[in-house]
């Protein structure tokens, strides 16, 4: 079982807190890799916060391949920043040569196109660069997209954190809101791809669990949309089904949790949104999760929120403070870096919960 | 002595021997009587015994004339192994043995120079089935954990209807941030996975008829367990159309329209919609061949709800207005939603074939909406009558092809739009649970079953040649006759008792195996919940194979 976290604040937050959340849960996972997305940037990233930024790992030849195709595309390089790694010997870290982050203005014709345009453009360039950088296993791109960093390596998350000079906070690299996972994909193949978080157009999903449904999921995901690839891992669908439903769809972000884990029929008949319920259960049969899961998504709008399988098999806690709520797999996590806190008004959310930070920090408990 | 030709007709000619014990017999009579077959009967032998009786040999002879029971060597009256002499034998004295010798399917052609003609399922290769291959195999260790099947709830249920796509559902978004219906979506009900699978009421007796609807109604309203029954071709009684119980009956229309003229007539006095409405267009135990009611089943209840005389009942292979498929969709099932004005579900029933991922792509493209379910019957189904040849010999077997139309609908995302039903032989070997999951597995929505129904109630016929004689009229144990003699024996409500029973029996086995793999739904596509112990199906249905 692999634990997950999440910290949102009124303030910007630097990785160091992230790793501190998920190393007292350390004895939970296998320590086999650390990956996290930050939203809502600060730093080094705050002025560019409506430009894309390309999170990257890859080869010297990757770096050429990337950046000759965004050129090509007509993207220019606005800012650049790769992180100061630490070299010395014995750390438990597969990392690959580079580590960039790198900020683009959008190709001069599509300055004026409207926002869902230049969405997909973003979209279509990650996935061409991706493609590109698959062949000779050249590079990982992560993400690329306004306000959001991609960071995933495979090895013990403590050395990762040396290695990236992570645990050392400062101010050049920070975020309102991170999640973090500290797990390789045990399932599958272990590639870095397969590492929670995942990200799809300002959509950030991690989860805890293990999807009984993956390969239902799968088999309807791949021709949703042609942003539904890679299926490294079950936890993957939980994004492509939130991302289907709140964008493509355009319902409202409680829906999410009707089409992945629906009511009973018996509790469908009594409820008066019946037919609209029933109408999801029936349509979107194929997107349904079974097995114990706890998930936490971001939105585009960086709204927090975490939610459950029908039958609670997996645990979650959510606590807070003044300017900071965390939501992590384990209570020992929030102890750690909200220490001071009020641990009664911790919420535990039921399978029929989903407990959702707005950006004013308030939490909303929605029931299903 | 007397004369014997060899081409005379003698027990060894026939597909069953009778025994008989003369030293156990009572003549009571007991079988003789309850052999509707007529396949045994009185006769007297004249005996001769020598004897001696002092010490030293002095043959002497004795006649005697000793009543016995006999088997009847003829080609109509013929032993079909149905065991009721046994049965009603207070002695054991006898018993009906298989021939491995017989000459029946030779001598029957040679003689009657017609078509064999029979019910029951296939008689072929009733060895290893495919569904034995399979096993569920992906169990919830460590990384998820198992269900309880007595403690954890689940849902066991099936769409019947026309599924829209998320993207097409007729909601727009309200003030309150809600979901609000805006405009029509086709009706969709959800039904228990398993379909009671259509049987006329020619075909099956009153009193079995009566049997299923009872155990249906009780199933419902009892049990909580949203059965369906579906009527067969040959219409509903009119007091049942006209009842709050038709809720629970699909009505079928096949290609001679029998009972629809009623059926249309009650329809202003009906106080419930039915379940649905299944157009047959073929059947898995004998494709591209049409209805067969004999004239010894048209009784004077079958001709008033048919309206027809008595006579031979033949459907026509094809729905004589039909020749295409975008017509029938156009012309029938707009006609059958319209009827109903388009709250009850339509779906369409064919006999699996080499072509059925072709009809299903039809229909899954099908512009109106107003497909509501396919239902793909395999060559192993069962049958009231039909001609040996096309219950032996044509048809498809039905896993491989409920897989391939799942995967067609995979292929194209439109997988659940049009529910898949699928049938052909499931619980051949008592167990409809497993092979209705093994199925579900696969692709289908659920699974309909018609001959195990009748088993429930206490047909004795198998696939190994026993009874099924349900063409006859003659059937032994008063499921498949009109005979009032034969259909007083059986006790309606001890057969609907069976029924419900068996599936209660079954809802408990579905849950015993949707808990070890962790689903509280059925897992409808989940295929790798199964593994295949046979390379041939692992590669053919894309499952794991497993050694």
């Amino acid at each position: 079982m692999c634990r997950i976290g999440a910290i949102k604040s009124r303030n910007y937050i630097h990785p160091s807190r992230a790793l501190l959340l998920m190393q007292s849960q350390q004895k939970g996972h296998d320590n086999s890799g650390f990956a996290m997305v930050m939203h809502d940037l600060g730093g080094i990233f705050k002025p560019y916060k409506h430009l894309p930024t390309l999170s990257l790992a890859c080869t010297n030849e990757g770096v050429r391949i990337a950046e000759d195709m965004l050129h090509a595309a007509g993207f220019q390089r606005v800012m650049q920043w790769m992180p100061e790694t630490d070299l010395r010997p014995g750390l438990d870290i597969n990392a690959m040569p580079n580590y960039i982050f790198q900020t683009y203005d959008y190709p001069k014709f599509y300055k004026k196109e409207d926002r869902q345009t230049k969405e997909d453009l973003l979209l279509d360039m990650r996935l061409k660069l991706r493609r590109a950088l698959e062949m000779d296993d050249q590079g990982y791109v992560y993400s690329f997209w306004p306000d959001v960093v991609t960071l995933k390596e495979i090895g013990d998350p403590k050395d990762i954190g040396t290695y990236f000079k992570l645990w050392e906070p400062n101010d050049r690299f920070t975020a309102r809101v991170i999640t973090a996972q500290c797990r390789q994909n045990t399932n599958y193949d272990i590639v870095r791809y397969a590492a929670h978080p995942f990200f799809l157009q300002g959509y950030t999903a991690l989860a805890n669990g293990e999807n009984t449904f993956y390969l239902k999921n799968v088999e309807l995901q791949r021709k949703l949309h042609r942003g539904y690839i890679g299926f490294e891992s079950d936890s993957q669908c939980f994004l492509y089904s939130l991302h289907y439903v709140h964008r493509q769809l355009g319902w409202p972000l409680s829906y999410y949790k009707h089409v992945i884990t629906p009511l009973p029929f018996e509790e469908i008949e009594t409820r008066e949104d019946r037919t609209s319920l029933l109408a999801i259960r029936q349509s979107m049969a194929h997107l349904e999760i079974n097995g114990p899961n706890t998930i936490i998504g971001v939105l585009p709008d960086n709204t927090l929120f975490t939610c459950c399988d029908t039958k609670k098999l997996r645990p979650v806690v959510v606590g807070r403070d003044a300017d900071t709520v965390v939501i992590s797999s384990e209570v020992c996590g929030i102890n750690e870096i909200l220490p001071e806190r009020n641990w009664e008004k911790d919420i535990y959310p039921h399978e029929r919960e989903t407990v959702i930070i707005d950006n004013q920090l308030e939490v909303h408990r929605w029931r299903q | 002595m007397e004369t014997v030709k060899v081409q005379d007709i003698t027990a060894n000619d026939l597909p069953w021997v009778i025994r008989y014990d003369a030293s156990r017999c009572t003549l009571c009579g007991s079988c003789v009587a309850a052999c509707s077959f007529r396949a045994i009967e009185f006769k007297v032998e004249r005996r001769r015994m020598v004897f001696s009786e002092g010490d030293l040999p002095e043959p002497k002879q004795r006649f005697s004339a000793v009543p016995v029971i006999r088997q009847v060597s003829n080609l109509k009256q013929y032993c079909r192994g149905c065991g009721i002499c046994t049965k009603v034998c207070p002695n054991d004295a006898i018993e009906a043995v298989r021939n491995p010798d017989t000459r029946h399917p030779i001598v029957i052609r040679c003689v009657a120079g017609d078509s064999i003609k029979r019910g029951g399922r296939k008689n072929l290769e009733a060895g290893t089935r495919t569904l034995d291959k399979l096993r569920i195999g992906r169990i919830s260790q460590m990384t998820d954990p198992s269900l309880d099947a007595q403690r954890h709830t689940f849902d066991l249920l099936a769409p019947f209807g026309r599924i829209m796509p998320p993207g097409k559902l007729p909601f727009r978004i309200g003030a309150d941030g809600k979901l609000e219906p805006e405009g029509q979506a086709p009706p969709v009900r959800w039904i228990y996975p398993v379909v009671i699978g259509d049987m006329s009421i020619g075909a099956l007796s009153w009193r079995m008829w009566e049997a299923v609807a009872m155990a249906t109604a009780y199933l419902n309203e009892e049990c909580g367990l949203p059965v369906r029954m579906c009527s067969g071709e040959g219409g509903v009684p009119v007091r049942l159309l006209k009842s709050k119980y038709l809720k629970y009956l699909i009505l079928q229309i096949a290609s001679g329209h029998f009972g629809w003229n009623r059926i249309v007539k009650a329809m202003p006095d009906m106080i419930e919609d039915p379940a649905g409405v299944l157009i047959k267009i073929g059947q898995g135990a004998k494709p591209g061949d049409g209805g067969l009611l004999m004239a010894q089943k048209v009784a004077e209840h079958i001709q008033a709800i048919r309206g027809v005389p008595k006579a031979d009942l033949l459907s026509p292979p094809n729905h004589q207005g039909l020749y295409s498929i975008e017509e029938s969709v156009q012309k029938m099932f707009l006609s059958f939603n319209a009827a109903f004005k388009f709250r009850v579900p339509v779906a369409i029933k064919v006999a699996a074939s080499a072509t059925s991922v072709s009809v299903f792509n039809n229909l899954v493209r099908d512009p109106y909406n107003i497909v509501g379910g396919f239902f793909l019957d395999g060559i192993d189904g069962g049958t009231g009558a039909a001609h040996e040849v096309s219950l032996d010999h044509t048809g498809h077997p039905i896993v491989s092809k409920l897989r391939d139309c799942y995967l067609a609908a995979v292929s194209q995302g439109r997988q659940g739009q049009i529910p898949l039903w699928a049938a052909g032989g499931l619980g051949r070997a008592g167990d409809l649970a497993a092979d209705a999951f093994k199925m579900i597995a696969l692709g289908a929505n659920g699974v309909f079953t018609g001959k195990l129904i009748l088993q429930m109630a206490g047909c004795i016929g198998n696939e190994m040649g026993r009874c099924n004689a349900c063409n006859t009229g003659l059937c032994p144990v008063g499921i498949t006759t009109q005979e009032p003699r034969l259909v007083h024996r059986l006790d309606p409500e001890k057969a609907a008792q069976n029924i419900v029973n068996y599936f209660l029996a079954m809802d408990q086995e579905l849950k015993k195996l949707m808990a070890p793999i962790g689903n509280s739904s059925l897992p409808v596509g989940r295929a790798d919940a199964l593994v295949a112990t046979d390379r041939g199906v692992a590669e053919r249905l894309q499952i794991q194979y497993v050694c």
